[in-house]
């Protein structure tokens, strides 16, 4: 199994320190030809506009989006803002999943945060202690997407649509694995 | 679910999320969008790009706030702006504004002569410069959730930014490769806190993201910035002061991305018009440099 990062911008290396970790074999994609012999990519927090801009520029944006079609694909913060179909703003993104998000929605960095998650498929007494950076919402779901994890207040933070993931938080940056070993099980499909 | 604000976690992690990236010094809200448009990962707000604070010369200090909000308003990216050193009420009331990094910085005149500002008082994060791994450990102490390794702002030679670069790598390959029993004296011989030098020499690396900054002018330049180590770069009077600051924007945004290809740097670093004209920093008399101001 071999999962890629698109690396244009962000926290890629982060990412590939946790596959690493779970002994998958990585590689950064900088260039439409290195997602050839991928079986999944990840796309990191970073700046979603940046890296769109980036995947236009070297033309990713119709690459990704048709590895998309046949491949597991997870987004993180800014990558789940590219994953989406609508970010109410003028940017390039991917359209690959039935969600639409609110950029930026709780606030600016003073009111960026640390909290614990329950998420259902790590079983209740398990909480997943997760970091949000100048975070996006996971605003509505639509068609088979479904919220994987919602916060007290309703507003849903993670969506898997199939073999696609979108997760408004940091997975990568605290050094528990689940997320990404529940990420593997989608590639593996 | 209980949530935790300004943990060191949340102020590290915004810098996290700004590697392999471009951090633009925009002086108008219009720079600003020029910026995030060419593909900055974050802008900062300053009155003066360093090329005019020196050609100006007077007390270099906090922006406008009016301008800061207006730059606040216009673009989604993250906004940095600078405090003076040890200055703590330009913080405050940098952090009132909703700015999500503030640069205690040396390009602006230093308001303490011996000290910094404590950074882990406040809830906004600071990223700080430094000329040595004892100035980074400090700074780090103190509570900066990032790092700028120096160089020479406002003058578009790279050189002191590839000194320091070079100084920051090398003293902590040495930290890696010495006796445990050693590092104790040589905490006290760079005046770094003993905690955090140990955290570095596990790590191989600094706790905090590390960028470049001072003195980039050219996609070259930010690659050769990537290629010693560090995790992205500031551009300060490099931009704005080019011939066609838009497309000089692009290009080095670009050749952070691609640092290591030879091949997409050739083709990104084409036809870019005039880079800022620049000083020799040889040529530059010592109480004219700005890096030396930190403690």
């Amino acid at each position: 199994m071999k999962i890629g990062v698109l690396a244009l911008q962000g926290a890629f290396a982060e990412h590939i320190i946790m596959l690493s970790k779970l002994g998958v074999e990585t590689a950064e994609v900088r260039l439409h030809a290195q997602l050839d012999d991928l079986d999944g990519l990840i796309i990191p927090g970073g700046e979603s506009t940046t890296m769109g801009k980036l995947m236009v520029d070297f033309d990713l944006l119709e690459p990704i989006r048709e590895f998309g079609l046949g491949h597991a694909i997870w987004g993180t913060c800014a990558g789940a803002i590219l994953l989406s179909k609508d970010a109410h703003r003028e940017q390039p993104l991917l359209h690959l999943m039935n969600i639409t998000v609110e950029r930026n929605a709780f606030g600016r960095q003073v009111d960026s945060f640390e909290a614990d998650l329950n998420v259902e498929a790590f079983g209740i007494d398990n909480p997943f202690h997760a970091v949000f950076i100048r975070a996006p919402i996971i605003e509505t779901i639509s068609g088979d997407t479904k919220a994987l994890v919602t916060l007290a207040d309703g507003k849903i933070v993670a969506a898997q649509e199939g073999h696609l993931l979108a997760t408004s938080f940091h997975p990568e940056l605290t050094g528990d694995t689940r997320f990404h070993e529940y990420f593997l099980t989608l590639a593996k499909k | 679910m209980e949530e935790k604000k300004s943990t060191f976690a949340v102020k590290k992690g915004l810098a996290q999320m700004l590697k392999g990236g471009v951090i633009m010094d925009v002086v108008t809200p219009e720079h600003a969008r020029i910026a995030e448009e060419a593909g900055a990962c974050a802008v900062m707000a300053l009155e003066r790009v360093p090329a005019d604070i020196r050609k100006d010369g007077g007390v270099a200090r906090m922006s406008d706030p009016d301008m800061i909000a207006e730059i606040i308003e216009t673009v989604s990216i993250p906004v940095m702006a600078k405090a003076r050193i040890g200055h703590f009420v330009e913080a405050q009331v940098l952090q009132q504004l909703g700015v999500d990094y503030i640069d205690e910085s040396e390009v602006l005149t230093p308001a303490d002569n011996d000290y910094h500002i404590y950074k882990h008082d406040f809830d906004v994060p600071f990223v700080c410069g430094c000329r040595n791994l004892g100035e980074a450990m400090r700074r780090i102490g103190e509570g900066a959730a990032m790092i700028r390794t120096k160089g020479e702002a406002g003058t578009g030679d790279v050189v002191e930014a590839v000194y320091h670069a070079r100084t920051v790598f090398g003293q902590i390959r040495r930290l890696q490769n010495m006796p445990i029993e050693e590092v104790m004296t040589f905490a006290k011989e760079i005046g770094a806190p003993f905690d955090v030098l140990m955290e570095t020499r596990e790590l191989g690396r600094m706790p905090v993201v590390n960028f470049a900054a001072g003195g980039i002018a050219t996609p070259a330049d930010a690659a050769l910035m990537m290629q010693l180590g560090v995790d992205g770069v500031f551009v300060g009077s490099g931009i704005f002061k080019s011939g066609d600051p838009a497309k000089r924007a692009d290009a080095i945004v670009k050749a952070v991305t691609h640092y290591d290809n030879p091949e997409m740097l050739a083709e990104i670093s084409r036809n870019l018009g005039e880079a800022m004209v620049g000083i020799n920093i040889s040529t530059m008399p010592e109480e004219d440099k700005l890096a030396g101001r930190g403690w």
